[in-house]
């Protein structure tokens, strides 16, 4: 690290700049700096299917000089402020390129869903020389053992849709680390795909599957759904092997029905803004103290306290932002405005809002 | 048709009231985008500006004025357009971690996570109701002639002046309730957390203002620290005298609790959605002035605007103006508004005024407001 690095992030700086961070002013002149907050430029955007409704694009990133690198199979939050409404909006992705070191570019393949606004942008309008707020990376859904020390361990990837994308970081890093087939180790890619035209990587995937690296790659499509007894033909001890599945819940629901209470599998999945009911049904749940009723339609404030919890308050009618809580998941109606939400989450005011159907909020 | 108590309204049009502000409220947020993120974000970046420029020219004593004056002008914006508002949580829906009502903390001795509890929720929600809202004199001054007099109030105007020059160290005491203490309705206990809080943030103003800065210019050490000194005293004052006009101008109402409470709730009798927007309105004044003026007080010359809708961002306020005015003449409600002069003057008549006991014979001088007042 510079000595400019290091002073930039020492406390008499912090203590000079301050209320506002460093990173405020450096960011004024220009966006690429930063002492302690990562933001990337888009550096190129790829498009990898065209299907309508979920064309996927991949992202090349070139981070600040703050990102730390990343292991293979972790994710990134990424920021973005979606045009029209100044709103920024955070999603978790996972990273698709090779393990990297601090400084490096990284990629992000990302799939347009119906209702993923952050998602719909990067595929759609994400250009060269954007600029995005990024996080450091993490996630334990990570290859441990490097492919410089590499042992007779075998390696199982199932993936389902755009879930192909942290196991492909973990193969690209075995490859680009000089695994191959004299290391005796064999890896087993099973990944599932609507149909040919929706496959992410599919020349990169080919070239793999025919060269002399031990890796089998397994392409599914169409109807195909994921069973034990082909996942056992393919690997009969897969219950004693290191597996990383990552993909929608249904494919991860069979999986993990199949390998029972083996603990060699690691699951990945993200959340998707969930759909409103429109009344007051479904559950509320309180993660941090496991309290959790159905839903009386009252405000969440209230529903807490009716559970007997005590959660921060102060004014009570949405004005002060005492009772501040992240709901985690579910859609909630603010009472004042009638606005709905159901973006996973995202802080709000529980004194002014109630739950439209199941909801979770940290408290 | 009733009239609910102490108020000039009928039910039905209280109510009506209630519903009339929660459309302005409905349809201004629903408005926000681009140009409140896109102002917020200039002030910002006009506010580092003064503040690096009154910092740089601190290395040549000739210039010292213009830096005393550059430094002000950054710590008044930053205290009043950027720290009261963004605290407020006016910039919340941007989900920007750097304008942030849970994470800013403003350049103030008085601690954030403090100030947000006594300001936001005390305060904006108890607005003017004796025995509640802590603000009516600070607990400190005699403000209103309900607030029964002792021959310590001789001293209102000297206390008033203090509170003026001190006025951030005030701001950071207010939080002790050091009248509670001495009152015996408050344990020194309770306090203890607050300290730290408190000490932390001094520590932090101390370490840049009066050790840090000074010391980045060596030989012009003392030069620097007076300045910055002169900087923290000049937005005390102007801090002070732009807050004193928000609800201390004569006309101005306050209530007691039991008249707030006209309705009949599930826990009780409770005030109404309308009944608080009424007394946020006729507890509160503005200060007319240009649209400097309005930047450089935060938008608190709207102070009946922030009042109504204090999560609102500060700059939409002159546009709502418009239609609270024309609520208010539909009503026949009081609406305060004066220029900076005329509020200040009225503010420290009644500073001068409450300093002695009640005189039963003259009665408090005509409101000043533009729409004729209800009888």
């Amino acid at each position: 690290m510079s000595l400019v690095t290091n002073l930039l992030r020492s406390r008499v700086a912090a203590a000079l700049a301050s209320p506002h961070g460093v990173d405020h002013y450096l960011e004024q002149v220009n966006p690429m700096w930063a002492a302690h907050d990562v933001r990337a430029r888009v550096v190129a955007v790829r498009r990898e299917t065209e299907t309508a409704g979920a064309c996927v694009a991949t992202l090349t990133l070139q981070p600040t000089s703050t990102w730390r690198g990343h292991r293979a199979g972790q994710y990134v939050q990424v920021g973005v402020e979606l045009p029209g409404s100044a709103r920024r909006l955070t999603r978790c992705f996972s990273i698709s390129s090779a393990a990297s070191l601090p400084g490096e570019q990284i990629t992000l393949t990302v799939r347009a869903h119906e209702e993923g606004q952050v998602s719909k942008f990067l595929v759609h309008e994400a250009r060269p020389g954007q600029m995005l707020h990024l996080s450091q990376a993490d996630g334990d859904f990570t290859l441990h053992e490097s492919a410089a020390t590499p042992t007779n361990n075998r390696l199982v990837f199932i993936t389902g849709g755009s879930g192909i994308t942290p196991a492909m970081s973990i193969v690209r890093t075995l490859l680009r680390d000089g695994y191959d087939g004299r290391a005796n180790r064999k890896v087993t890619f099973l990944h599932f795909a609507r149909g040919p035209e929706d496959q992410i990587y599919a020349d990169e995937l080919a070239e793999i599957a025919a060269a002399d690296n031990h890796v089998d790659v397994h392409l599914r499509h169409g109807e195909a759904r994921f069973s034990e007894f082909e996942l056992r033909r393919l690997v009969p001890q897969f219950r004693d092997t290191d597996t990383w599945v990552c993909g929608p819940s249904g494919l991860v629901d069979l999986v993990r029905e199949a390998y029972g209470d083996s603990d060699r599998l690691r699951v990945e999945f993200f959340k998707q803004p969930s759909t409103a009911t429109g009344t007051a049904e479904g559950d509320v749940s309180f993660t941090r103290s496991g309290e959790s009723a159905a839903n009386t339609g009252a405000s969440l404030l209230e529903q807490a306290e009716a559970l007997g919890l005590e959660p921060e308050f102060g004014c009570r009618m949405g004005i002060c932002f005492s009772c501040t809580s992240r709901k985690t998941d579910g859609t909630v109606r603010n009472i004042l405005t009638g606005e709905e939400s159901s973006l996973p989450d995202q802080d709000i005011r529980i004194c002014v809002s109630a739950p439209v159907g199941d909801c979770s909020v940290d408290l | 048709m009733s009239t609910v108590t102490g108020t000039t309204l009928t039910r039905e049009q209280l109510d009506e009231l209630g519903r009339e502000f929660d459309v302005i409220r409905q349809r201004v947020i629903a408005d926000l985008g681009e140009d409140d993120a896109a102002y917020i974000r200039g002030i910002v970046k006009k506010q580092q500006q003064f503040e690096v420029a009154g910092r740089a020219m601190f290395y040549l004593p000739p210039l010292w004025p213009l830096a005393v004056a550059a430094l002000s002008v950054s710590k008044i914006l930053e205290n009043m357009e950027i720290g009261h508002n963004v605290m407020h949580g006016q910039y919340d829906w941007m989900g920007d971690p750097k304008l942030n009502s849970r994470i800013y903390d403003w350049d103030n001795v008085c601690p954030g996570e403090q100030w947000k509890y006594s300001h936001n929720y005390i305060h904006h929600t108890f607005t003017n109701v004796l025995g509640k809202d802590r603000d009516i004199g600070y607990g400190i001054l005699r403000m209103d002639e309900d607030q029964k007099w002792h021959p310590y109030y001789l001293g209102n105007p000297l206390y008033a002046f203090l509170l003026m020059v001190f006025f951030e160290w005030g701001v950071a005491m207010h939080d002790l309730e050091v009248e509670n203490i001495v009152a015996g309705k408050r344990k020194l206990e309770e306090n203890k957390a607050l300290h730290a809080g408190i000490m932390r943030k001094v520590r932090r103003q101390a370490l840049k203002d009066y050790l840090l800065f000074p010391a980045l210019t060596g030989p012009l050490f003392p030069l620097t620290l007076a300045g910055n000194a002169t900087a923290n005293l000049i937005r005390n004052v102007w801090a002070f005298n732009i807050i004193f006009c928000g609800h201390f101008p004569a006309g101005v109402a306050t209530f007691t609790e039991e008249e707030c409470l006209d309705v009949e709730g599930p826990n009780g009798r409770e005030e109404s959605r309308g009944h608080w927007y009424y007394r946020q309105l006729l507890g509160s004044a503005n200060i007319t002035g240009s649209k400097l003026f309005h930047i450089m007080s935060g938008n608190l010359s709207h102070q009946i605007e922030h009042h109504l809708f204090p999560d609102i961002p500060a700059r939409r306020y002159p546009e709502i103006a418009v239609e609270v005015r024309e609520i208010c003449e539909r009503y026949d409600l009081a609406y305060n508004t004066g220029s900076l002069s005329t509020q200040l003057f009225s503010v420290a008549r009644k500073i001068v005024r409450l300093a002695l006991p009640n005189r039963t014979t003259s009665p408090e001088p005509a409101p000043v407001a533009e729409t004729p007042v209800a009888a």
